[in-house]
């Protein structure tokens, strides 16, 4: 009695016109205005440190100037960046351990309820004890490398966990009765509505994580200390504050600071590309 | 005369565990190929009603029988389609996938791409295949809902106040789209209401529901012929049946109808 829709039939409904191409150009003064006035700030600021420092004749090891910490940067620009190379490994493992171990618990916990009444609180407790408290155990427990990278881990671990928790249960009560009303699968469920539905929770989650794993990173580099062996960037601040080579602690500081900053500029960058089609977060509204 | 059941609610309860009562004995059925609205004001459980023909609740008492009275299962999945107030797509997946979705759920990818163009292009969405939800005014939104609930084919089709979040003008285009659709594919459709000259203008069969609990007030046929259109709605037979249907929802509420 009903036609397949299959067979070319005459459209029912009038058709629309076609879609309408969304306009991305952006005045570049708006982008002058977004990128320019924040360095404008920074570099009246790092005139008026250089000013402070030469008028009030402050040394170096109370205070180096800007340009002394620049000179620090390119002189011991191979010990630097060697360093920094070291902390970002261990950044980008404890943040990758974190995303697969965060994401794949919280995906377990929303196949099994038991599961998660049971190991929730446990999540928790890793969350709630201060890493840097934390620290000094795991560096007796375990050879140091390891231990840094538990820290970046732990500390990146829970924020992971949440988001997706909450991505994973703020499912469409609508859309989840159409997948009931088609007799989805769990497997279907969880692969074609839950983790899209969970995407932006977790990759803003991803986004705190990947900050995090690098705090988490220094705190334990510093709790080595001077014993440790370590040669992370965290470690040289250590090691240049026994020193009272405060200029280098300057430089490694501002490199910690430019490296968080690209963490969280990619991860950014990579939220928006994936969800720049579709989520409310990654609309532009124009200028 | 009456064509078969294609299914029944009888004498069905429903209450929720919070203690209210929506439904309240109520019997109702469905006959193949007639286009039956269930009207009343909001509160008094036509969406219950609805998403116990659709399954997705249990009644607390009486039954939902399929077909003819034989005991019969339920219908096979997709032999069901459910339009929601609100369209209800997933802002991830494109326009096609969005209307594939059921196809791939019920294990039948393997005809998708013929059957997702066709029901796109009865609902006037051609060109539209790649676009994302968020790029669709509220009505197209709509028309991407109804292909996805035309896109298995269904013998049934439930629509709970699909168009009641639209403006005037697209509400009345996609009606008449609609009564379209349906004299073409020959559907069973249960359209629910709170207009009562929407109702009138679609149906060949409204029932009027009581608010709290809900039950039927009334069942009134509407004879006027197919196709109808703005000829209808302008007329005064149009006019006289809203009268009668409004009366009797007026007396479903228990008021007057001015
Ligand atoms: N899940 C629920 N839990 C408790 N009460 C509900 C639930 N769903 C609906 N109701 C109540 O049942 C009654 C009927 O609701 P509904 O079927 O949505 O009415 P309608 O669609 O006619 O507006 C209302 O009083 C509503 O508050
Ligand atoms: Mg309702």
């Amino acid at each position: 009695m009903s036609g397949s829709p299959a067979e070319p039939a005459p459209a029912g409904m009038p058709p629309v016109g076609a879609p309408a191409e969304a306009d991305e150009a952006r005045p570049w003064r708006a982008r002058l205005v977004r990128f320019g006035l924040p360095l404008l700030a920074l570099a009246l600021g790092c005139v008026a440190w250089e000013l402070v420092v030469w008028v009030y004749a402050v040394p170096a090891y109370q205070l180096p100037s800007p340009l002394a910490v620049a000179t620090t940067l390119v002189e011991d620009r191979a010990l630097l960046f060697g360093s920094l190379l070291v902390t970002l490994e261990t950044t980008a493992y404890g943040f990758a351990l974190a995303v697969l171990g965060g994401a794949g618990l919280a995906i377990l916990f929303s196949q099994s309820r038991l599961l998660e009444t049971m190991l929730y609180p446990y999540a928790v407790i890793l969350q709630v004890t201060p890493v840097v408290a934390v620290a000094p155990l795991l560096l007796i427990w375990l050879p140091q490398p390891v231990a840094v990278l538990a820290c970046a881990w732990i500390v990146a671990f829970f924020p992971m966990l949440a988001n997706t928790t909450l991505g994973l249960h703020s499912v469409d009560h609508n859309l989840s009765d159409l997948f009931a009303l088609y007799g989805a699968s769990r497997l279907q469920r969880l692969v074609r509505l839950q983790l899209p539905a969970a995407l932006p929770m977790m990759l803003a989650g991803a986004r705190i994580a990947g900050g995090l794993s690098l705090v988490g990173a220094v705190v334990a580099e510093i709790a080595a200390g001077s014993a440790g062996a370590g040669s992370g960037l965290a470690y040289r601040i250590a090691e240049s504050s026994y020193r009272l080579n405060v200029p280098r602690m300057f430089a490694a500081l501002i490199l910690l600071s430019v490296a968080g900053m690209a963490v969280f500029g990619l991860l950014s960058l990579a939220s928006w590309l994936i969800l720049r089609r579709w989520h409310e977060s990654a609309l532009s509204r124009g200028p | 005369m009456s064509s078969p059941a294609v299914v029944a609610l009888r004498a069905v309860t429903k209450a929720f565990p919070n203690g209210t009562r929506a439904l309240d004995g109520l019997d109702l059925t469905v006959r193949r190929g007639e286009f039956l609205s269930l009207l009343g004001p909001s509160g008094c459980g036509k969406s219950t009603a609805l998403r116990l023909i659709a399954g997705l609740s249990r009644p607390s008492g009486g039954a939902v029988v399929w077909g003819d009275g034989a005991p019969k299962a339920a219908p096979a999945r997709g032999d069901l389609g459910v339009v929601f107030q609100e369209p209800t797509l997933m802002p991830w997946a494109s326009v096609a996938a969005n209307v594939r979705l059921p196809l791939q759920l019920t294990r039948r990818a393997d005809v998708a791409e013929p059957r997702v163009r066709a029901a796109l292009a009865r609902v006037g969405l051609d060109g539209f295949a790649e676009a994302y939800p968020r790029e669709l005014s509220g009505g197209m939104k709509m028309r991407v809902a109804i292909a996805r609930a035309l896109v298995t084919d269904p013998a049934l089709l439930l629509m709970d106040e699909p168009f009641a979040a639209l403006d005037e003008i697209t509400r009345f285009r996609l009606d008449n789209a609609l009564l379209g659709l349906w004299q073409e594919l020959g559907k069973t459709v249960v359209f629910v209401t709170h207009s009562v000259f929407e109702a009138v203008y679609l149906s060949t069969r409204i029932v009027v529901m009581t608010p709290r609990p809900g039950r039927v007030a009334a069942d009134i046929a509407i004879d006027a012929p197919f196709p109808r259109s703005e000829t209808f709605r302008t007329s005064a037979e149009f006019a006289a049946l809203c009268r009668t249907v409004g009366g009797a929802l007026a007396d479903a509420m228990g008021e007057t109808f001015a």
